[in-house]
């Protein structure tokens, strides 16, 4: 270095200390660069950045990135502070056993710079990215952070991707999302942060910027129902994951294919692009016929299918006249002349052209066969005539005959300002009559037939409460639900022969319980008694020449209970055990006890279900029905009942949501849940004991909010640690005398519900 | 009794009514005949004015009740009412009109209480008498009192249904909301205001029947978009008059107002 420096800068080159040999060869570009896009001040800044970083001892790779990128990032920021940023954050990088991050570090940068802008924004992304870092770099002992952070490098990569993607705000909530559930899974953590995992891309999904296709699913369908008649099966595809060719909507028998996701687009909103796209698509199916492929060339189809996107884009403005202005600013505006028929093909061109000269009046084109075209195309609409897609393909045809150029065959086609977002492909337009070589396209067969039915309901997915973050995970759980197998009703029968003696002490109780409770009904006309307090009014009135009341009767009437209970029986491994004093086995005591309570409620009437549920992490919530609200007390529920086991651990949030979708079916003045367990909520996959009591809180209000009254029989004796916070400070009866719970359970119910 | 003055009950102008089918033709047929009628059809399609074109053609008298919950068989017979010299007793609506031989409008029937209802039994048969149990009277109803009654199976619950011995005493009419150009022209001269605004209207409205029963419980009534009209007519901008008369009074559902906001935009460019 000391010799040989054959630089135009020599002054610059003694303060960048650095000695790789590849900077000799590229000093002076940098530079030139350099001083163009800094003052004196930033150079001086810039080659003490780039120093820092060379010391760092990583290699040729991320100084050059400096040297290269700095200027331009400093140019498009408008602030020299990022050049001391960036070297700060590289050594501090250095530092710490995180070094290897450094070049996928330095390579997300311009990228990142060029999609933020601003300093600020530089800097708000540094401290989401470094506090990542921060808290995914793990130690062992303590003291030092020993164990380099697994999912950064992956982040690193994936920058560009997300921020293309989401706004910082959802980078922020993605990215936190992932440190709060792998911090301690360095595997998972690079699934998720590479992108891979299922709950990655869902996350990714909710903080998508733009207007969500699953946000706005209901307006979609009422917006077909209401201006369109039809209802559409809507499947969405996804644009953030297929880069290689960019999808486009179509519809065919299966319904019609939009994207899950539309940004506004030159003021057009979000649900409005989804508007037009699907009004597009309806007026398709509303004017246009299938017409036959085989003949045509490939030009004269494009042709075709320009002119019918613009004869049936007429026929919908005829309907809907506001629409012009969406479809006028979402249509491109083709420049006249900017493409050159001598280098490349302008086929694409000059169809855009026309198709905006319908749309627009005002377009301003000169070129004689467009204008002739379409003076042809407004002649086939007049007077309100619908002229049909035949007519359309014969204009279209004579169009591409008289407008074909040598060069419309090359390569190279003009596709900028061309392609208009809200159409579709029109592939329903056409039928082929001639067999393809290639193989049928397999939307037109069947395949669904062939797909054998699951046993059983298809899984339902629930969100779990993260007190943690105070948000829920989204479709975190997933719950399978089945009719319980059934046993010996036998079994059942005798638990009740040998409870008679209680059964017969119930049945006294239920008596009372029945419903006679009498409600009092005033201002009657006519009734049983008269009420004093009317009839003494209406004699004011009448005394003082006003026109007394009439109605000054009263009668009554029987109030009728109206009550549906679920009763869910937690089924976790623990019901096995034999507590300290009793002969039976908790499941056994249960057991008896929901046996004497379902056939007291039979007596009573009420409307009645019995579930059970255990849980094998989140992926298996298993939802046992035993009892539904429309079956009696016969022998298929005993069956099913006499046959309960005990397994597993008790995620209970998941359980609690379910059985409420069952309650909020049900058409009753009062619904109440009892949950029946032995211990808290607990799952092998949860570390955290507080969370899935959390969850199972939230669950208890939600289910409030919709007026459903929750309420715990615990056989835990040290439940009173935690089933307050659970289920509020009446919600919840601790049993400490479990062999008790079969008559205990029975009065209880009587209790809640007289 | 004899006190009455029928000539309150007359229609003196006549109401403006658009015919949607032969129901004009149907409806002095069993008119002619005496024979119960109920009218059924949505709210806002017409029911009611149809009855006071038909009163006002035939010339006869028109009582109309509008039933409610609480209403009881003796606020349609009537009552004893107390007096300075004991009691008296003051005729129903029910009674008058079968004393006067007016046609006896019951609105919205399926409001009144079931055992309100099964006092209209006798009058709506070959009786066609009306006991006053009460005051110890029959009344023999006037040759030329008929019964009508109107009802809404939109809104129709297991609640809300008239019983099959009522049901079977009438003949009914089928109302819906008239045809697109009808209903344009009603609209276009109730407000009066010019046709090819009052087609647009009437598009706004098909768009939002279509949402029936996918959130909405029923479609933009005839009645709204006159209101609407009307609203437009004062100088109200096309919009803004079917946010306040089309929009906001049938729907609290975001997802279903935005769409039918997007429709009134598309509708009037």
């Amino acid at each position: 270095m000391t010799t040989e420096v054959t630089t135009e800068y020599p002054h610059h080159r003694k303060l960048l200390k650095c000695s790789f040999e590849q900077i000799e060869d590229c000093f002076d570009d940098y530079m030139k660069d350099a001083l163009r896009n800094l003052t004196n001040d930033g150079v001086e800044k810039y080659l003490a950045g780039a120093s820092q970083v060379c010391m760092i001892g990583r290699g040729w790779e991320p100084v050059s990135i400096y040297l290269e990128e700095m200027p331009q990032m400093v140019h498009r920021l408008g602030d020299e502070a990022i050049l001391e940023i960036v070297s700060t954050h590289v050594w501090d990088m250095s530092r710490s056993p995180n070094g290897k991050a450094i070049p996928p570090f330095m390579q997300c940068l311009p990228e990142a710079c060029r999609r933020l802008g601003t300093l600020e924004q530089m800097q708000h992304f540094f401290a989401i990215l470094f506090s990542m870092l921060e808290t995914t770099t793990t130690s062992v002992h303590g003291h030092h952070k020993t164990h380099s952070s697994q999912g950064f490098p992956v982040l690193l990569e994936k920058i560009p991707y997300l921020l293309s993607q989401l706004s910082l705000e959802g980078l922020k909530n993605w990215i936190e999302y992932g440190v709060r559930n792998y911090h301690n899974h360095p595997e998972r953590q690079k699934d998720y942060f590479a992108i891979q995992s299922a709950d990655s891309k869902a996350m990714l999904q909710r903080e998508r910027h733009g207007t969500l296709y699953m946000d706005h699913e209901r307006q979609l369908d009422m917006y077909m129902r209401s201006m369109w008649q039809t209802e559409e099966y809507f499947v969405p595809y996804s644009l953030g994951f297929d880069e290689l060719r960019k999808p486009q909507p179509y519809y065919d028998e299966l319904g019609m294919r939009i994207p899950d996701v539309y940004d506004d687009l030159n003021e057009v909103s979000g649900i409005n692009r989804y508007r037009m796209t699907i009004a597009h698509m309806a007026a398709h199916k509303r004017w246009t016929t299938r017409q036959v492929a085989d003949n045509l060339s490939p030009f004269q189809r494009i042709a075709v299918e320009a002119f019918e996107d613009s004869r049936v884009e007429q026929l919908i403005l005829r309907e809907y006249p506001g629409l012009r202005k969406y479809f006028c600013a979402l249509h491109p505006v083709p420049i006249e002349g900017s493409c050159d028929s001598e280098k490349e093909s302008c086929v694409r061109h000059r169809l855009a052209m026309f198709s905006r000269a319908i749309l627009d009046s005002n377009h301003g084109y000169q070129n004689p066969d467009i204008l002739e075209y379409v003076e042809k195309f407004w002649d086939a609409l007049k007077d309100g005539a619908e002229s049909n897609t035949k007519e359309m393909l014969n204009l279209a045809i004579s169009f591409t005959a008289r407008t074909r150029r040598q060069n419309d065959l090359a390569p190279k086609v003009r596709f900028e300002n061309t392609e208009v977002d809200y159409r579709d492909d029109n592939r329903h337009m056409w039928v082929f009559i001639e067999e393809a070589d290639e193989p049928e396209d397999d939307t037109s067969e069947p395949q669904s037939k062939e797909t054998i039915e699951p046993e059983g309901l298809p899984p339902r997915h629930y969100h779990e409460w993260d007190y943690n973050s105070t948000s829920y995970k989204p479709d975190w759980v997933t719950l399978y639900e089945s009719l319980h197998a059934p046993g010996n009703p036998a079994d059942i029968d005798k638990i009740l022969e040998k409870h008679s003696a209680l059964a017969n002490y119930l049945k006294r109780i239920l008596d009372l319980l029945k419903p006679q409770h009498y409600v009092r009904q005033r201002y009657q006309e006519e009734g049983s008694e008269l009420d004093l307090d009317v009839a003494i009014r209406s004699i004011i009135d009448f005394k003082s020449g006003a026109q007394p009341d009439p109605r000054i009767n009263m009668s009554h009437r029987h109030d009728g209970r109206d009550f549906a209970v679920l009763l869910l029986m937690d089924l976790s491994a623990s019901l096995d055990e034999i507590p300290e004093g009793c002969t039976q086995s908790i499941l056994e005591l249960s057991q008896e006890a929901v046996t004497l309570l379902g056939w007291s409620i039979e007596q009573l009437g009420d409307k009645f279900a019995i579930a059970g549920f255990h849980s094998d992490t989140r992926h298996n919530v298993r939802y046992h029905h035993l009892k539904g609200f429309s079956e009696h007390w016969d022998d298929s529920v005993k069956a099913r009942l006499a046959n309960i086991e005990a397994g597993f651990s008790t995620r209970m949030g998941a359980a609690v949501r379910h059985a409420s979708h069952y309650l909020e079916g049900q058409k009753a003045d009062k619904k109440l849940l009892l949950i029946l367990t032995d211990g808290e909520p607990a799952d092998i996959d949860v570390t955290d004991d507080k969370l899935l009591i959390m969850d199972t809180h939230k669950a208890v209000e939600e289910l409030s909010a919709k007026g459903i009254y929750t309420h715990c029989i615990s056989l835990d004796k040290k439940a009173d640690d935690y089933i307050q916070d659970i289920f509020g400070s009446n919600g919840y009866t601790v049993i400490d005398h479990v062999d008790k719970l079969p008559e205990k359970l029975p009065m209880l119910f009587a209790a809640l519900t007289s | 009794m004899t006190d009455i003055d029928i000539s309150q009950y007359k229609i003196t102008e006549e109401p403006y009514y658009e015919a949607q089918g032969n129901e004009i033709k149907l409806y002095e047929a069993a008119y002619d005949a005496r024979m119960p009628v109920m009218v059924k059809g949505p709210t806002g399609c017409g029911k009611s004015r149809f009855i006071e074109h038909m009163a006002y053609k035939l010339g006869k008298p028109l009582i109309t009740v509008a039933c409610n919950e609480d209403m009881t068989a003796s606020d349609l017979v009537g009552r004893y009412l107390l007096d300075a010299n004991g009691t008296r007793w003051l005729d129903g609506p029910l009674t008058t009109a079968a004393r006067i031989g007016a046609i006896c409008y019951l609105d919205e029937i399926v409001e009144a209480r079931q055992d309100t209802t099964v006092v209209i039994h006798p009058l709506t048969d070959h009786r066609r008498t009306l006991p006053l149990d009460k005051k110890g009277e029959l009344i023999a109803a006037h040759p030329d009192f008929q019964l009508v009654i109107s009802y809404n199976p939109g809104y129709q619950s297991m609640m809300k249904d008239l019983k099959q011995s009522t049901k079977q005493r009438f003949t009914g009419l089928d109302f819906g909301y008239p045809d697109t150009k009808v209903e344009a022209a009603i609209v276009a001269k109730e407000a009066s205001i010019d046709e090819e605004t009052s087609a647009k209207l009437v598009k706004v409205a098909h768009a939002a029947r279509h949402l029936k029963g996918h959130g909405l419980d029923e479609g933009i009534s005839t009645r709204l978009l006159v209101y609407a009209a009307t609203l437009m007519n004062k100088g109200i901008e096309a919009k803004e008059a079917c946010h306040m008369a089309l929009v906001t009074p049938i729907t609290d559902d975001k997802d279903i107002r935005d769409t039918l906001m997007h429709s009134i935009d598309s509708i009037f460019a």
